[in-house]
């Protein structure tokens, strides 16, 4: 199957429009492109980030209509008609998210560099099963890599935030 | 980093593939890009076209039709993960689906997509082969149905003609007294060894009257081992517990396993023995209980 062209592609614009952390965005995207690229370096978004490029590893986690993708593996058209969610969309009103508050009060980063990926995903898990087990937070989040926690501080941060989110639900 | 390529959206079978008879082998099918995007972004392979496919109504469908599950190929891992039908009655299925590389992949992969673009570290090729499932493959005027075992050639290589897209699977609905397992083994991200098996017994639950059994991810592309089926096939539980090591080993011959950074050839047609043996326990005693298709993994 392998091939190799060397015949000059013609360039091809596409027009989408997409919601990033609730703001609408008209943009045109080469085929190509990917989504990730286009979130870092065109709108500037830089939470999210690259590192093992073959969606093994989780930094470049985004979500997709509330779904976590790999941004380094999805091309940018993808994202047409939808709502995208970045780390920085996390807090609201400059309150940070329970996610948020509970890695920093729980030790749930060292270097940081997974966090924004960490966070997201663990809010896709939170959203569908607010009230995890351990082991739901293993299974879940095992895509997502971290080289400094050991993942105990992480799991730890989940299961706090799932309380907190389950507190302030119950005050209101 | 991904060369330029032209993006065609098509919205139905046909315009997709005339799209492919017009351009051959510059275009490809995508259909989710979780495998194809890789291989383009290491510049291993380049096409002048992508054929984006997501836009053909109807193809991502999971339903129970005349007596058969019909997939969707555009069906995402997640959504065959979710289906209430495929819990229901492909449970075995279901569990396959939900340990499939990981959320976002899952998320986007296509069944579709997975199987044709027929890298041989996947997990469902080779439980469909036990499941008797057929693939529909779709062109211009006509399409037609392939048994998955024939459907694999080699590694990323299928019998799909050039202009033709596969749209669907049907599986057909598990008999009464039947299980299956499938049951993988892998220490990287993609499984090193998978091994599917599908046992019927008789009402008493006296003796097996059907066998099937698949291996994948230890060679090129997944294979039945029809050798190691006959020996199970109309033997008690007894005999067939003494004679599963024996078809473990066959199995292990026969699954043309190489020797790669997932490990050497001995060591993963032990590892198929291991599971076949585990898959067979798992199986036989699900049948007993009279569950259909019930299934587990490891790995």
């Amino acid at each position: 199957m392998a091939k190799l062209t060397s015949k000059r592609v013609e360039g091809q614009l596409i027009p989408i429009s997409l919601t990033i952390n609730g703001t609408l965005h008209e943009i045109d995207v080469e085929p190509h492109e990917l989504l990730l690229d286009v979130i870092r370096d065109r709108l500037g978004l830089t939470g999210v980030k690259r590192s093992c490029d073959v969606q093994v590893c989780g930094a470049c986690t985004l979500l997709l209509d509330g779904r976590p993708v790999s941004s380094c593996t999805l091309l940018a058209f993808e994202a047409r008609g939808r709502e995208v969610m970045t780390i920085e969309g996390l807090a609201q009103n400059g309150k940070l998210h329970p996610l948020q508050e509970a890695f920093i009060e729980h030790g749930g980063f060292q270097c940081g560099f997974c966090t924004p990926g960490m966070i997201l995903t663990a809010k896709t898990l939170l959203d569908e099963n607010p009230d995890p087990s351990e082991e739901e937070i293993i299974e879940f989040m095992q895509g997502n890599i971290c080289r400094c926690t050991g993942y105990k501080k992480i799991i730890e941060s989940i299961l706090a935030a799932a309380k907190k989110i389950k507190a302030s639900s119950s005050r209101i | 980093m991904l060369k330029r390529f032209r993006l065609e959206e098509p919205e139905s079978v046909k315009d997709a593939s005339d799209f492919l008879a017009r351009h051959g082998e510059s275009a490809r099918v995508y259909a989710g890009g979780t495998e194809l995007l890789l291989v383009m972004k290491e510049g291993l392979i380049q096409y002048e076209r992508l054929i984006n496919i997501k836009n053909i109504a109807g193809l991502d469908e999971v339903k129970l039709d005349d007596g058969v599950i019909h997939l969707g190929a555009l069906a995402t891992h997640c959504k065959l993960a979710s289906s209430t039908l495929l819990q229901e009655r492909l449970p075995a299925f279901v569990q396959m689906e939900k340990n499939v590389a990981n959320i976002r992949v899952r998320e986007v992969g296509t069944l579709g997509g997975n199987l044709s673009f027929a890298e041989p570290h996947a997990d469902p090729g080779t439980v469909l082969m036990v499941l008797g499932a057929r693939l529909v493959a779709g062109k211009s005027s006509s399409s037609r149905e392939i048994p998955v075992e024939k459907f694999f050639v080699d590694a990323y290589e299928t019998c799909l003609e050039a202009d033709e897209i596969l749209t669907g699977i049907r599986v057909p609905l598990l008999p009464s007294h039947s299980a299956v397992a499938y049951l993988k083994f892998g220490y990287l991200e993609r499984p090193s060894v998978g091994v599917a098996l599908f046992l019927a017994v008789d009402g008493g639950g006296k003796s097996i009257t059907d066998a099937r059994i698949a291996v994948g991810c230890v060679g090129p592309a997944p294979r039945r081992i029809e050798e190691a089926e006959s020996l199970l096939k109309g033997k008690g539980f007894n005999e067939a517990s003494r004679l599963i090591s024996k078809a473990g080993e066959i199995a292990g011959d026969a699954s043309q396993a190489i020797s790669d950074l997932h490990g050497s050839q001995d060591y993963k047609e032990h590892i198929v023995q291991v599971l076949l043996k585990r898959a067979f326990h798992q199986a036989y005693g699900q049948c007993q209980s009279g569950g259909k298709g019930q299934g587990g993994l490891h790995g």
